[in-house]
C-alpha cells in the first residue's frame, strides 16, 4: 500500500477536527473534535510503523499509550466541563470568558457578570 | 508525469491499486465523511453518533494496515466507552435535543480559513514526501496481539507502569472535580 493514503487520510482528519475546536462553541463538541485529532494522529503512528518494520515496534506502542493518555483526558475534561456547567449555567465556550469562580453557583450569571466587571 | 515516475520507481503506480489500496480509499473517504459531519452537524447527539462512525471505521483502517490488537482497543475504548462519556456529558449538560442554531460559534469563517491552509499546505508536504513509498504488507502480521504483547511488556514496561499511574490519577481527579462540595450540599439541602 502507499504510505500516501494512510497519511493524506490523516491529514484531512487532522485538519477537520482544528476546524471544529475553531469553529464549535459547545465544550463537548470541542472535546470531540480533539479526539479526532487524536486519531489522525493515531493513523500516522501505525503507518509509519507498518511501513518502518520497527523492532521495539515504537509507533504501536505509543498509539496503545496515546489511547489511554486520551481515555483519561476525556474523563477529565468532562468532569471540568460538568462542573462549570454547574458553576456557571453554560457549557458554551464563547460564554465562559472570566477566569474567576462564580461566587453563587446556584444564580451563575449574575455573579460571574458581576466579578468580570470587578476584575 | 508525476504518475510516471512513481511507477518507474518502485513498480507500484497509483493508477493500478491493489484490493487492499481500494478497501483503504473507500472506508477511508467514509471516515473522513463521518468526521466532517461531526464536526458540521447542528444537532448534538448526532455529532457524537457520526463520531462512533468514523472512529469503527478508524478501527478498520488499522486491520487493513495488519494492526489487528490496536483495532480491537480502539473498537474498546473509543466507541465503548469515549463516546459513551460523550454522550453522558451531553446529557448531563441539558444539551438540546433537534436542532439548534448556534452550535457554532462566530468565528466559523476564520476557523474554515485556517483548517483549509493547514489542510493544503500539510496534503501538499505529504504527498510530495511520500508519493514513491510503500509499505510492504506481506509476511507475518505487524500488530498481532502476540507481537503486541512481547513488545510492550518487553520494551516498553516502565511507561506501561508510569501510564497506570497516570490513568489512577486521572480517575481520581475526575471524582474529585464531579464531587460537589460540602457547602454546596448544605445550601441544597
Amino acid at each position: 500500500m502507499h504510505l500516501a493514503y494512510p497519511a493524506v487520510l490523516s491529514v484531512l482528519l487532522f485538519c477537520t477536527g482544528l476546524y471544529g475546536v475553531l469553529a464549535r462553541r459547545n465544550a463537548i463538541l470541542v472535546l470531540m473534535s480533539v479526539e479526532l485529532m487524536l486519531n489522525a494522529v493515531n493513523l500516522n503512528l501505525v503507518a509509519f510503523d507498518v511501513w518502518l518494520r520497527d523492532a521495539l515496534h515504537s509507533g504501536q506502542a505509543l498509539t496503545l499509550f496515546t489511547i489511554a493518555i486520551a481515555a483519561a483526558e476525556i474523563g477529565i475534561g468532562l468532569a471540568i466541563v460538568l462542573m462549570v456547567y454547574r458553576n456557571r449555567g453554560t457549557s458554551d465556550i464563547d460564554k465562559l470568558r472570566d477566569t474567576a469562580e462564580g461566587h453563587e453557583p446556584a444564580d451563575a450569571t449574575a455573579p460571574a457578570e458581576k466579578a468580570e466587571a470587578t476584575a | 508525469m508525476i504518475l510516471a515516475h512513481a511507477v518507474t520507481q518502485t513498480g507500484n503506480g497509483f493508477l493500478s491499486p491493489t484490493g487492499v489500496e481500494i478497501a483503504f480509499l473507500l472506508v477511508g473517504i467514509a471516515t473522513l465523511a463521518a468526521a466532517v459531519l461531526t464536526v458540521t452537524t447542528r444537532q448534538l447527539v448526532h455529532a457524537a453518533l457520526w463520531l462512533v462512525v468514523a472512529l469503527g471505521g478508524l478501527a478498520v483502517e488499522y486491520l487493513l494496515l495488519t494492526a489487528e490488537f490496536i483495532a480491537w482497543v480502539q473498537v474498546l475504548i473509543y466507541v465503548g466507552s469515549v463516546v459513551v462519556l460523550l454522550l453522558f456529558g451531553l446529557m448531563l449538560t441539558k444539551a438540546p435535543i433537534g436542532r439548534s442554531a448556534d452550535a457554532d460559534s462566530g468565528n466559523r469563517p476564520a476557523a474554515l480559513v485556517v483548517a483549509a491552509a493547514s489542510a493544503t499546505a500539510l496534503v501538499w508536504v505529504v504527498v510530495d514526501a511520500f508519493r514513491t513509498t510503500w509499505i510492504d504488507l506481506e509476511g507475518p502480521a505487524q500488530g498481532s496481539t502476540r507481537v503486541s504483547g512481547e513488545i510492550l511488556f518487553r520494551h516498553w514496561v516502565l511507561p506501561f507502569e508510569a501510564l497506570s499511574v497516570l490513568l489512577l490519577a486521572a480517575l481520581v481527579g475526575a471524582i474529585v472535580l464531579s464531587r460537589k462540595s460540602p457547602q454546596d450540599r448544605e445550601g441544597k439541602n
